[in-house]
This record gives structure tokens, C-alpha cells and sequence, in this order.
């Protein structure tokens, strides 16, 4: 009966989560970059990135399967953003701490992640940390694994499938070859790759929800870090140049003879 | 001064250095530096190949069950504090290559720069170039903190040229203790098997988009392309749908391929697209939305239903 209980309290053992969230300009608009600071204009409403819904999604779902638990956010965004934000939460998450602060401008991927390594420990840290690979509009891909050495937490990028079983992360882990069994002991932090689970549409009664659950929003100096922005980064735009632009060519509507217009361009490369 | 000694981390796949290693080998030697290459696991199997590219020193860490980035990066570290700190690394845009420059770059208190495909040096300032918003915007950027410089480079930046050299001297490196940040293991390690040209070094690719509608479509996609000994591709929306595995995708996330034709079927040309893709000598698209940014890199455009356009085209090809 002893070990039937054990194995009931450890089935039942809470997993706190935190996702990395990044607020971002909707891409199907064309980016652009503000010119006095050379970086991307992300002024007017910004939209979750669609590659951390997957962690959302992931996260929730490790939640459940603990069967106790909860999911909080953390994001770095200019003028107060939370739109981004209020759709994860709606997705389920729980609470967000938000790091906005106009010193932020300009900061390098080293300074974004000892900014979210902090907020992560202002949260009390988690038993797992996920973020996506990379963000869809800056895309560095570093920052997830630079936050696990500042965190001094093991870690596991491009995760393509995730389980915690007894308190031990399994990850299949995608490699140039294919991919990696890999397990690794809790707290961890893994970068999750898109597709690793079907993202949930948050339902009205969770729209409804979202908007009252909390959001911390602190600035670099609450979190002790410094220094940031420009001063902080190691890199600065030297310039910015439009590169050649590749012609477009012949443009035809097909009349169902168009294949054949598509053979006699392979013939004329000689590659049939 | 000026940038006189370089690593170069060789990022090894099936058992040999990958060409984007090859080329960050070969732009390291042209800058006129010293050039020491790191690879995670045995130096013996890569060490000919790596000093036919001109290496001289390969240091091997031998990371056993570890996960390579932050055991190559732990032992660069200690590298650094034992006295023998570089002005530059280099890294390939790779799974691993991306772990060890990330944890890297924390261990040293340097930025990484990624994405990158040209690098220029002038005395000690190191500048970079990204390619922005799908590869119309090209942004230069200079190290301003101090040396190591840290940078990754996508694939195809520069051509790998081959000196001739004689195997490079192997040093055996062992992994200092990872602590708690050693925690995660390898137990099993899956190759995956792939028939026909691979994805990035085929030199006609087919791929297939959202506008395919149903992933049992995606069969005429690998129809077409091995018909035309090519290799299949696909943007990121079928990927992420679960249609076709990861390592199909092209794109800034996925594989940046330069074939000599490559045809985009229901590709609408999204930005994530277009970066991994533009380079192509010659571009086909098919697609039903006239409007679709595809056209405009197009050099052959069909608007038109690709469920009718390929079937046809399939059997022109079968009956040749």
C-alpha cells in the first residue's frame, strides 16, 4: 500500500512552467526598421509569436499530465505590449511578468537573456523553462540557451518531442543526422521546435479570463541588471544597404498547357 | 593586433566535417590568421579533411553521453582562461554550432552575431552582414566589446576551397565539469535515412507549400522530384502542420539551398520562405494567388491550380 501511495504522490507532483514569450509585429506585414536606431520597428500592436504557441501549448499540457501545476510567462516588450501576452494567457497560462523599459532599445541577444534568466528567478524559478527555437522577426536563436548558462540550468534545444516521466525530462532532440533520445534531470530549459504539438485556439471563456489574470510589469533596474540597451550591447549598426533585387521573369496564367511550358524551361537549363 | 588567431567550430554530420564548416575554414584562412578548428568527438575520422581545408590544429572534445554544445563550450572556456584566448569564432549555422556559441557567449560576457554571410576585417574592428526581411535589406554590424568575437554564418556564405593541406594535428580535449548544466544525457542517437540527393546539396529542388491543401499530396512533390533526381523540400506552414518532417523545411529556420532550379508549388513566398530559397540560380513557382511574392522572384511563374499543373507535368516527365 506504502509504495502505491508513493507512487500516487509522485504521479501528483506539481510541475511549474515558465514559457518565454515574444511579442512581435504580425509578419504578414513587410518589417522595417526605424531609422534613427537601426532597429525593427515594433511600434502599433504586436501579436504573439506563432512559434511560442507551441510552447504554450506544450507547457499546458506538461501541466496537465502532472496533474497540478501552473504556467507562467515571461516577455520582454517596448511601450507596456501585453496583447501578445493576453493570448497565452487566454491559451490557459496563468500569470506573465513583462520587462518593458525604454533602456531595453537596442539590447543584444547576451542582454535579452540575462533580462529573462531574471525574470524567470523573479517568478521563483520552474521546474521547466521552454522557448521556441527562434523569434520569427529577429531570429538571433541563441537566447533560449544563452538564459539556461545564466540560469545555470541543463538544456536541450530543437526538442521535436517532449515527455517528463518521474521527474526526468525524455526529449527527442533533432540533430543534423536525425535525432537524439535525450533525457535530463528537472529543473531543465528546452527550446521547442515548431510543429512539437497543435496549438489551441484560447476559447471565449478564457479571452474573457485573460484579461483579468495578472501581469508584473517591472523594468531592467527592478531586475538588477545593467547595463542595457545600446550600452550594454557588444555589436553596433554600422550601415544598412538594399541588396540587389532579384528581376522577376515571365509570369503566365495557366490554360492547361502550362506544364508544358515548365518542360521546354527545364530542357533549355539541360537539367532533363 | 588585428584579428591573428581564429577558431573555426566544424560542425561533423555523417562522420564528416559539413561543407558549411569547409567554408568557414577557407574564409578563416583568407583573412590571414592563425586558424585552429574545434569539433565535438573524435578528431582522428575528421582530421584529413579538415586539414585539406587548410587547419593546422584540430582540438577534439571528446563529450561522451554530453550534449556537445555546452561540452565544446565549456572546454573552449577553459581554453581561453588557460591563456590562449582567440580574437574570433567562427561558427556554422547549426544545431550544435548554435549551442556552443550561445553558452559560450555567457561563459566569455561577449555577444554572438548569427545569421551572417560575409565578415570583413580591418585592423581589430570585425564587421558582419545579416540579410533582413527575406534577404532585401542587408544590415553591417561591428563588434564594439572587446575580442572574442563571436560570430555564425548561414550556410553557402563563401565557397569552400580546398588547399591541399596534410591532416591536421588532432588534440584530444578533455570536458571540465559541466556541474549541474551537464545534467542532460544522449541514450540513443537515430539517423535518419535518406534516399537521392540531400535537401541543401541537391541541384534541382521541389517544394511544396500550403497550397497543396492535404498532406497525401505532398506525394506528387516527391514525385516530381525524383523524376527530376532532385531532392523535396517544403516551407515552414507544412511543417509546422506535421506533414512532412523538420529537416524538409527551407527557410531562414530550415535548410538555405542553392540549386540550379528550384520549383515552389503552393509556396505564397513568405519572408522565412524566400531567405532559405532566393539564392537559386533558376526559380519556378506555381501557385493560384497571382498576387503571391513568389512571382516577383520567379523566373518562370504559372498562376494556376498546381493539383492540375503537376499531374500533367508528372506524366510529361514520366513519358520522356
Amino acid at each position: 500500500m506504502g509504495c502505491a501511495k508513493w507512487v500516487l504522490v509522485r504521479k501528483n507532483r506539481d510541475m511549474n512552467v515558465i514559457v518565454c514569450v515574444k511579442q512581435i509585429p504580425d509578419p504578414a506585414n513587410p518589417g522595417a526598421l526605424d531609422a534613427s536606431s537601426n532597429t525593427l520597428k515594433r511600434e502599433g500592436k504586436l501579436i504573439l509569436d506563432e512559434s511560442d504557441s507551441y510552447g504554450v501549448e506544450m507547457a499546458l499540457q506538461l501541466v496537465a499530465a502532472a496533474g497540478g501545476g501552473e504556467v507562467s510567462l515571461v516577455s520582454m516588450a517596448p511601450n507596456s505590449e501585453t496583447s501578445g501576452l493576453r493570448t497565452a494567457l487566454a491559451m490557459g497560462a496563468a500569470k506573465a511578468v513583462l520587462v518593458s523599459d525604454p533602456a531595453l532599445l537596442g539590447s543584444d541577444a547576451l542582454t535579452t537573456a540575462k533580462i529573462l534568466a531574471a525574470a524567470v528567478t523573479r517568478l521563483g524559478g520552474a521546474d521547466l523553462i521552454i522557448a521556441a527555437t527562434e523569434s520569427s522577426d529577429g531570429y538571433t536563436g541563441t537566447v533560449p540557451e544563452q538564459m539556461a548558462e545564466v540560469l545555470g540550468l541543463p538544456s536541450v534545444t530543437f526538442a521535436k518531442k517532449v515527455s517528463v516521466e518521474g521527474g526526468m525530462l525524455k526529449v527527442n532532440r533533432q540533430t543534423e543526422d536525425g535525432y537524439d533520445e535525450v533525457t535530463c534531470p528537472l529543473p531543465a530549459l528546452i527550446s521547442v521546435t515548431a510543429g512539437v504539438v497543435e496549438p489551441r485556439y484560447p476559447s471565449f471563456k478564457g479571452i474573457m479570463a485573460a484579461k483579468s489574470k495578472p501581469v508584473d510589469e517591472v523594468t531592467a533596474a527592478d531586475l538588477g541588471v545593467t547595463p542595457v540597451g545600446w550600452a550594454g550591447a557588444g555589436q553596433k549598426v554600422s550601415s544598412v544597404t538594399q541588396a540587389e533585387a532579384r528581376a522577376a521573369g515571365e509570369v503566365i496564367e495557366d490554360d492547361g498547357e502550362a506544364f508544358a511550358k515548365i518542360v521546354t524551361f527545364l530542357e533549355g537549363l539541360k537539367v532533363i | 593586433m588585428g584579428i591573428n588567431n581564429i577558431w573555426v567550430f566544424a560542425q561533423v554530420a555523417n562522420g564528416a566535417p559539413t561543407s558549411g564548416s569547409l567554408e568557414l575554414l577557407t574564409k578563416a584562412r583568407s583573412m590571414g590568421a592563425t586558424v585552429s578548428v574545434w569539433v565535438a568527438g573524435d578528431g582522428a575520422a575528421t582530421a584529413a579533411v579538415l586539414g585539406e581545408f587548410g587547419a593546422s590544429k584540430v582540438f577534439a572534445v571528446s563529450y561522451g553521453s554530453n550534449l556537445a554544445g555546452v561540452a565544446v563550450a565549456s572546454a573552449m572556456k577553459a581554453s581561453i582562461d588557460a591563456g590562449q584566448a582567440p580574437d574570433l569564432v567562427m561558427f556554422p549555422q547549426s544545431y550544435e554550432g548554435r549551442d556552443v556559441m550561445a553558452r559560450l557567449s555567457v561563459k566569455v560576457g561577449r555577444t554572438v552575431l548569427t545569421n551572417n554571410v560575409e565578415i570583413v576585417a580591418d585592423g581589430d574592428s570585425v564587421t558582419v552582414t545579416t540579410p533582413i526581411f527575406g534577404g532585401n535589406t542587408l544590415v553591417a554590424t561591428t563588434f564594439t566589446g572587446g575580442t572574442p568575437y563571436l560570430a555564425a554564418f548561414r550556410p553557402k556564405s563563401f565557397v569552400p576551397e580546398s588547399v591541399a593541406g596534410p591532416a591536421a594535428e588532432v588534440v584530444v580535449v578533455n570536458v571540465p565539469d559541466l556541474g549541474a548544466t551537464g545534467a542532460a544525457q544522449v541514450i540513443a542517437v537515430h539517423v535518419e535515412e535518406t534516399t537521392g540527393p540531400k535537401l541543401d546539396e541537391a541541384n534541382i529542388v521541389v517544394s511544396g507549400g500550403r497550397g497543396l491543401g492535404e498532406s497525401a499530396k505532398y506525394e506528387m512533390i516527391e514525385s516530381l522530384a525524383k523524376l527530376l533526381k532532385g531532392a523535396p523540400g517544403a516551407s515552414r506552414a507544412i511543417v509546422d502542420a506535421g506533414w512532412v518532417p523538420y529537416s524538409y523545411q527551407v527557410g531562414q529556420t530550415g535548410k538555405v539551398v542553392k540549386p540550379s532550379v528550384y520549383i515552389a508549388c503552393g509556396i505564397s513566398g513568405a519572408t522565412q520562405h524566400m531567405v532559405g530559397m532566393k539564392g537559386s540560380k533558376n526559380i519556378i513557382a506555381i501557385n493560384k494567388d497571382k498576387e503571391a511574392p513568389i512571382f516577383g522572384i520567379a523566373d518562370l511563374g504559372i498562376v494556376g491550380d498546381l493539383h492540375k499543373v503537376l499531374p500533367k507535368l508528372i506524366e510529361a516527365l514520366q513519358g520522356r
